[in-house]
């Protein structure tokens, strides 16, 4: 398992070298430091500082505890919309916005830690896109669409090895944004009562696997 | 009241101990036991694992999902707190400041140090870590032997508390018998392991970790460890009752709450205060030892954190135990015109000889554990077995580029999900989305085993320590600017790591991810990240060519001895800690032994 800080950097620093990435003007236009997207979404820098080096580890935080969250209205449907479209309701579990991801989308790229910066600008520079080819393609932001007009947008972009050379910025930031939505969803008690992970919980002993299943693995 | 401050003292002291770790740790538990009057100086803020300890949180309760950041460098809910890669206001240098030539310095200011966030894993040095050059000529001999320090780990795991299995690999010792507790079971990537790695002649064995897979026997090993001392045991056998068996539950980095696992704050501090022998300052940086007419130290100055006052205490005796590059630090700092290259320094070694421990990873994904069944995996937090060195006969012939060897730390299993389990799955899912996507998370999930190569590093003279000649700390203090350069034993001993661990999960019919990297210079983590670093006052047979004695004692100054990794003079494959506290504990029965004699 490549660890999330270790692929993140990769795909930004692919991005930062792909001379692809500047094949679409709506793509870049909010590349240069201080510029705005297009349509509504106007970025809001972070400012504030960390939690620092000796918070509290007990407590539950809400989300945005330790710096206020940025993402507008226009921005958080559009988030939740693709969130959904990654991770949408199914018979095991409930889609990713109903438990809380769009939250923890916006905490992350609202946050003033480097990597979360990069994420940030990835994730911007990505919404941009996204809505602005949906307005071109299909005359309304990306999360007015119906799903077969999403998965239009973003079949071409789900695989950044499959994915053209002039998509690969956006292949880049479908990449992370999935990443992020499946880090937002398996983390909470939905994720991980549909993986059925069932740890966590005081033992008086630990037995280990059941004979029958090292059998039927060939690892007795 | 055992926590006093600088203007509360209650000296006179006997013995000063800087640092609060396993190494000072261990020598304020021995000595605090035996009578003697300790004052214990931390850098750091006091800390309670008991209460401080976010044991069964989960990742939605943190910032970030528990993600690492610059403020927490291992995640949210590792024990370190006030510590990391960067302290604030305490900078190091490293030039020059570029890949494979930088050190990376973690550090914990916190009472109990490095050991409360720790992996826990305690392997012993075998008979050959203590005279590699004797084998093949290489690096420094100790001026000890195994049997030496076989006593002190026999000690050290009795009152820790240690699991592990008994093995008659070469090299590879355990104890007399009775002083592990048994291991956990294995859980099934394990198997896997251990169904596979016998077929490249590769052996497996019960892991080594501090983790009390059962209650310690508190009524015989009290009368085990200080025979003929009645208060010690009796105050042994309540610090043992009082600590609770592994509850199979929750990272032991988080730091242990019920005081399952060893961690200084819960093991070898309570018993010590417990005495009444023992004081602690915290928020005490101590950055100079200084010296009475006599050529004896005679204490330490510090800075009190929280009013920003120097201070000074006394004590008959000092201990540095600030951890190897700190304690270095501490006497390359305390110069005077009798020692203008700082303190016990004759040999011009004290900062050099810094060591770390080779690391190299590959993971990889396995379609025989795609779709298990739910199963509770979280077992002893990892290491239920793992791999000791196993080519010591191909290297004394000579047939591997590289002399020293490495073990193998394994991991997998159906643990708690986080922020990274499901990142970059495009690789196996071609990119999926929606349905398909939850269908191959489900599909994948566990499925990853991960293979930690971690080596022993031969001595050389580009790896040291000196103290910078501009920088200073928060506090005024210089700093230290570190040197580092990997040898080419340790480059080829990684590529032969990445090799070995991709031979075994393709074998295992699993599938590798990113490439093996069969570039020396890429295939070895950059020096400090294994967090392993020794060395800096090495210990050796005489005063031209070691900072200190086989008793951990320096050669210049009688009363003024080292108790953490700095007397290390190599660094084997084996992970430090449990040697530190050995030769700790061997060092404060000695300091007994001639203050009984009042030799010192």
């Amino acid at each position: 398992m490549t660890d999330r800080r270790t692929t993140l950097k990769l795909v930004i620093a692919a991005a930062a070298a792909m001379p692809a990435l500047r094949a679409r003007a709506n793509y870049t236009d909010n590349l240069e430091p201080g510029a705005s997207p297009p349509g509504n979404l106007r970025q809001f820098e972070p400012t504030m500082d960390g939690y620092g080096p000796d918070p509290d580890l007990i407590k539950a935080y809400e989300k945005g505890a330790f710096w206020p969250l940025t993402m507008n209205a226009e921005q958080r449907q559009l988030a939740a919309a693709l969130s959904d479209l990654i991770i949408p309701q199914d018979e095991h579990s409930p889609a990713a916005s109903a438990v809380g991801v769009v939250d923890f989308i916006d905490e992350w790229i609202s946050a003033p830690y480097p990597r979360q910066r990069e994420d940030r600008a990835t994730v911007l520079r990505g919404f941009a896109w996204l809505d602005g080819d949906a307005r071109h393609r299909f005359e309304q932001p990306f999360a007015k669409l119906h799903e077969a007009q999403q998965r239009a947008i973003c079949d071409p972009i789900c695989n950044v090895s499959r994915a053209s050379a002039a998509l690969q910025g956006p292949a880049q930031f479908f990449a992370a944004y999935r990443n992020l939505t499946a880090a937002g969803f398996y983390t909470t008690v939905a994720g991980r009562k549909d993986l059925k992970y069932i740890g966590n919980v005081p033992l008086a002993q630990f037995d280990g696997p059941p004979v029958e299943l090292l059998e039927k693995l060939g690892l007795a | 009241m055992p926590f006093v401050t600088a203007s509360s003292q209650r000296g006179p002291y006997d013995v000063i101990v800087v640092g609060s770790g396993a190494g000072s740790g261990q020598s304020a538990y021995t000595l605090c036991m035996e009578g003697v009057k300790v004052l214990m100086l931390e850098a750091g803020r006091r800390y309670t694992p008991a209460t401080e300890s976010p044991m069964f949180q989960t990742p939605e309760m943190a910032p970030l999902g528990g993600a690492d950041t610059t403020d927490k460098d291992k995640g949210f809910y590792d024990a370190t707190v006030n510590g990391g890669w960067d302290v604030p206001g305490e900078p190091y240098v490293s030039v020059p400041d570029k890949w494979g030539a930088h050190f990376t310095w973690w550090r914990a200011r916190m009472l109990g140090g490095r050991t409360n966030h720790w992996g826990r894993i305690s392997l012993r040095n075998g008979p050959y870590d203590f005279k590699p050059r004797s084998r093949d000529g290489l690096g420094f001999d100790w001026p000890i032997t195994y049997d030496d320090v076989a006593p002190y780990y026999d000690k050290v795991e009795l009152l820790i508390g240690v699991y592990g299995g008994e093995t008659s690999l070469e090299n590879t010792p355990a104890g007399p018998g009775g002083t592990l507790l048994p291991p956990p079971k294995p859980i099934v990537s394990d198997h896997l392991l251990m169904k596979y790695a016998p077929r490249f002649g590769i052996p497996v064995l019960p892991g080594r970790r501090a983790v009390l897979t059962r209650a310690q026997d508190h009524r015989t090993i009290p009368g085990k460890l200080h025979p003929g001392n009645a208060r010690a045991q009796r105050i042994l056998a309540e610090a043992m009752r009082k600590r609770s068996p592994c509850l199979w539950a929750t990272p032991c980095g988080r730091g242990c709450a019920v005081a399952a696992n060893y961690q200084s704050t819960t093991v070898h501090l309570p018993p010590a205060l417990a005495t009444g022998n023992l004081d602690i300052i915290t928020d005490a940086m101590v950055y100079e030892v200084t010296m009475g007419k006599n050529g004896r130290a005679n204490g330490v100055r510090f800075v009190d954190a929280t009013t920003g006052r120097h201070e000074h205490a006394t004590a008959r005796i000092v201990i540095l135990g600030a951890s190897a590059c700190e304690s270095a630090r501490i006497l390359l700092n305390s110069k005077s015109a009798q020692f203008p290259d700082g303190l016990a320094n004759s040999s011009g070694l004290v900062g050099r000889y810094v060591l770390d421990t080779v690391g190299s990873s590959v993971s990889g994904q396995i379609p025989l554990l795609e779709s298990l069944p739910p199963l509770n995996e979280d077992a002893a937090d990892g290491l239920q077995v793992y791999v000791p060195w196993w080519l010591y006969k191909r290297q004394l012939a000579h047939e591997l580029p590289f002399p020293r060897g490495y073990h193998i730390e394994y991991g997998g299993g159906r643990q708690m999900p986080s922020i990274g389990t499901f990142s970059g799955l495009e690789w196996l899912t071609g990119g999926s989305y929606g349905r398909k996507f939850k269908e191959d998370a489900r599909r994948y999930y566990g499925s990853f085993i991960g293979f930690d190569g971690r080596g022993a590093m031969v001595p050389n003279d580009n790896c040291y320590v000196e103290i910078d000649p501009k920088v200073k700390d928060r506090f005024g203090i210089p700093v230290l600017r570190f040197h580092w350069q990997w040898g080419e034993y340790e480059q080829r001993q990684a590529v032969h790591m990445q090799q070995t661990f991709g031979e075994i999960i393709e074998a295992m019919g699993g599938r590798i991810q990113s490439p093996i990297i069969t570039d020396p210079v890429k295939a070895i983590a950059p020096g400090g990240y294994m967090i392993h670093e020794v060395g800096g006052t090495i210990m050796g047979a005489d005063a031209r060519s070691s900072v200190t004695n086989r008793w951990s004692q320096t050669w210049d100054v009688p009363n003024l001895f080292v108790a953490d990794g700095g007397v290390f003079p190599y660094n084997a494959d084996k992970n430090p800690t449990l040697t530190i506290m050995a030769l700790s504990w061997r060092m404060s029965d000695h300091i007994l032994e001639r203050m009984r004699r009042r030799e010192i």
